[in-house]
Order: structure tokens, then sequence, then C-alpha cells
């Protein structure tokens, strides 16, 4: 059970995200008609949740099944990038392989990206127990919120802010630890560049997939770096 | 069709399409053995994506406005700047969340 409690010690700072945006979710899906266990049914199968706020105000409006599923692509094509770190990784996990696929959220992955595993940990049950708290902690908020969010006693507005603070912190992070800059920089520079010219709502794949090419294009010369510093 | 039927349906079909594009990686390569270009990209995607997700969590900022999404900024910036000098993970979260909410509670109110 060391790597249940490595789990657990390592998505602590996902459990207060998780559990309070949870919460908001199953507060908004308790107002139009839904109750906690139509969250707990949405946390369970869906388990994302930018898209599972989308899907509230669509639901009401009864919007036709192909333009939900439409919507749910764009919303969710990021995640397409995140497989692709995880392809060894993941499918020698045998039979907890397709579970690492479906769980594959922005904050699990990040957290997978972050974390070294200590020694005399089976690497690929920590890997697993850190998907599975995570989504127990968006099931449980979720079923909170549509069960009691409305008493909570006290405002906990900004707590999801712990999210954005978890991205920061990892990125930090990896600027320390990547001897070449340029992924980073050219996240930020493409980033910023589409966020300009395209705005809030369609910045996000134009600049993951405009990385992805400088990426690419650049290989030879990170690979050196890479190979530099880590040897072969 | 029924509201519960309908409810029904389009939690389905967003956990489908969600599945879709978590394993869309995994189904092209299926059980190959991955092309270099593939094992560098997965070495090097990540720091990339992380700043992206940054840029994502900060979009809907206002910044022609007051308060010009500085209470996000400036959380971000402690958060930072913890990480780097005290590489605490824990206490560079807590305090920037405990400033954030602080921040738009009494400096900038929405």
């Amino acid at each position: 059970m060391r790597e249940l409690r490595y789990g657990l010690k390592q998505t602590f700072p996902i459990f207060f995200t998780y559990l309070f945006m949870g919460v908001a979710f199953g507060v908004m899906m308790a107002k139009a008609g839904y109750g906690p266990l139509w969250s707990l049914a949405s946390a369970f199968f869906v388990y994302a949740g930018s898209l599972q706020f989308v899907m509230v105000p669509l639901l009401q409006a009864h919007t036709p099944l192909l333009t939900m599923a439409v919507m749910a692509f764009f919303i969710n094509a990021r995640h397409i990038f995140y497989g692709v770190g995880m392809i060894d990784r993941f499918r020698t996990m045998g039979w907890r392989f397709p579970y690492m696929v479906f769980s594959l959220t922005d904050e699990t992955y990040s957290v997978l990206c972050s974390i070294r595993h200590s020694k005399g940990l089976d690497r690929q049950r920590a890997d697993f127990f850190i998907a599975l708290c995570d989504h127990c902690y968006w099931m449980a908020g979720c079923f909170l919120g549509g069960w009691a969010g409305a008493l909570l006693p006290v405002d906990l507005t900004g707590i999801d802010f712990s999210a954005t603070a978890f991205f920061v912190v990892v990125a930090v992070n990896q600027w320390r630890q990547y001897p070449p800059k340029l992924p980073a920089l050219s996240g930020l520079c493409s980033a910023v560049v589409f966020y300009l010219l395209l705005g809030p709502d369609y910045f996000l794949i134009p600049a993951l997939t405009v990385s992805l090419v400088v990426l690419i294009v650049r290989r030879r010369s990170v690979q050196a770096k890479l190979e530099a510093y880590y040897g072969k | 069709m029924g509201n519960n039927a309908y409810a029904a349906a389009v939690i389905a079909i967003c956990a489908l399409v969600t599945l879709l594009t978590r394993a869309l990686p995994f189904l092209v390569f299926g059980k190959r053995p991955l092309p270099g270009m593939m094992r560098y990209l997965g070495n090097v995607l990540p720091p990339a994506i992380m700043v992206i997700l940054v840029c994502y969590c900060l979009r809907n900022l206002n910044f022609t406005a007051f308060p010009f999404g500085l209470a996000e900024i400036l959380s971000c910036v402690v958060v930072a700047l913890l990480q780097w000098f005290r590489k605490n993970i824990y206490l560079s979260i807590l305090v920037g969340t405990v400033l954030y909410m602080v921040l738009i509670r009494t400096v900038f109110p929405a």
C-alpha cells in the first residue's frame, strides 16, 4: 500500500481543486434539475472538467446530440497531445492500461509528468493510484455538490486557483530540469501569439499544434542538448 | 426523447468523445514499437504543454478593465517565485491559492 500512500501524497494539490470544482459542477447540475446521481454519473463516465461545465446549459437547451459530440471533441482535443508522451509508459501496464488512458485529465497528466519515482516503489502501481485518487476526488466533489452544495456554509470562491498554481509549479520545475529551453519558450510564444490573434476561445489547439511543429523542425538541436545533459 | 433518456444520451456521448480524444495516440500506435520521433516528442512536449496550460487557465482574464487580471497574475508570480527559491510544491500552491482568495475579496473585488 506504499504506492497508494505515495499517490495520495502526490495528488494532494489536486484534491482541493477537484473537490471544489466538482462541488461547483454538482451545484450547477442541481440548479438545472439534475440530482446528485446525475452529477456522479457524469463524473464517473465523462470525467472532463471543462466539458462537464459546458454540458449543463446545453443539456437544458436540449442541444442535438451531434452538436454535443462536435463540441465535446473540440473542447477535449488537447488531450490528444497528452497521450503522445504516455504511450510507452501506459501500454505496458496490462489491465490498468485502459483505465490510465480513460483517466488522463489535465491534472493527472501534469502530476504524472512532474513526479520522480522514488526507489522501491512499483512505478505502475503508483501511476495507477495517482489516476484513481484524482478520479475519486472528482466523483466525491460532483456528488457532494449535487447533494448538499447549496448548504455549504463557507464561501470557497477562488480555491480552484489551486489548479493554475499547480500548473505554474510544474512549469517552473520543468524549466529548471530541462537544459533545452525551446520547448517551454515555443509553448509560451505560440500561446501568446494565438491568444492575441484568435482570442481566448480558439487559441489552445493552434498553440499546441505550432509548438509541436516547432519542436519537430528543431529536433536535431533540441535532442543534442538533451543528450549532452542526460547522456544517450 | 424523454428528459432522462436525453440526459443519459448526452452523458454517454460526452464520455465516448472524451475517451476518443484521450485514446487517439494509443490507437494510432497500437502495439508497434514507438518511432524515435514520438519518443522524442514524449520527452519534450511536457514543458511546452505545461506553459500553454497556464495560459489556458488565465484565458478569460480581462486585461482592458479593472482589475486587469492582477489578482491572478500576482498570485502566479508569487507561486513561481516560491517554487523557484523554496522548491516546496505544497507551500507554493497553498500560499498562492490563499493569496488569490484574499486578493479577490479585498484588493480586487469583482
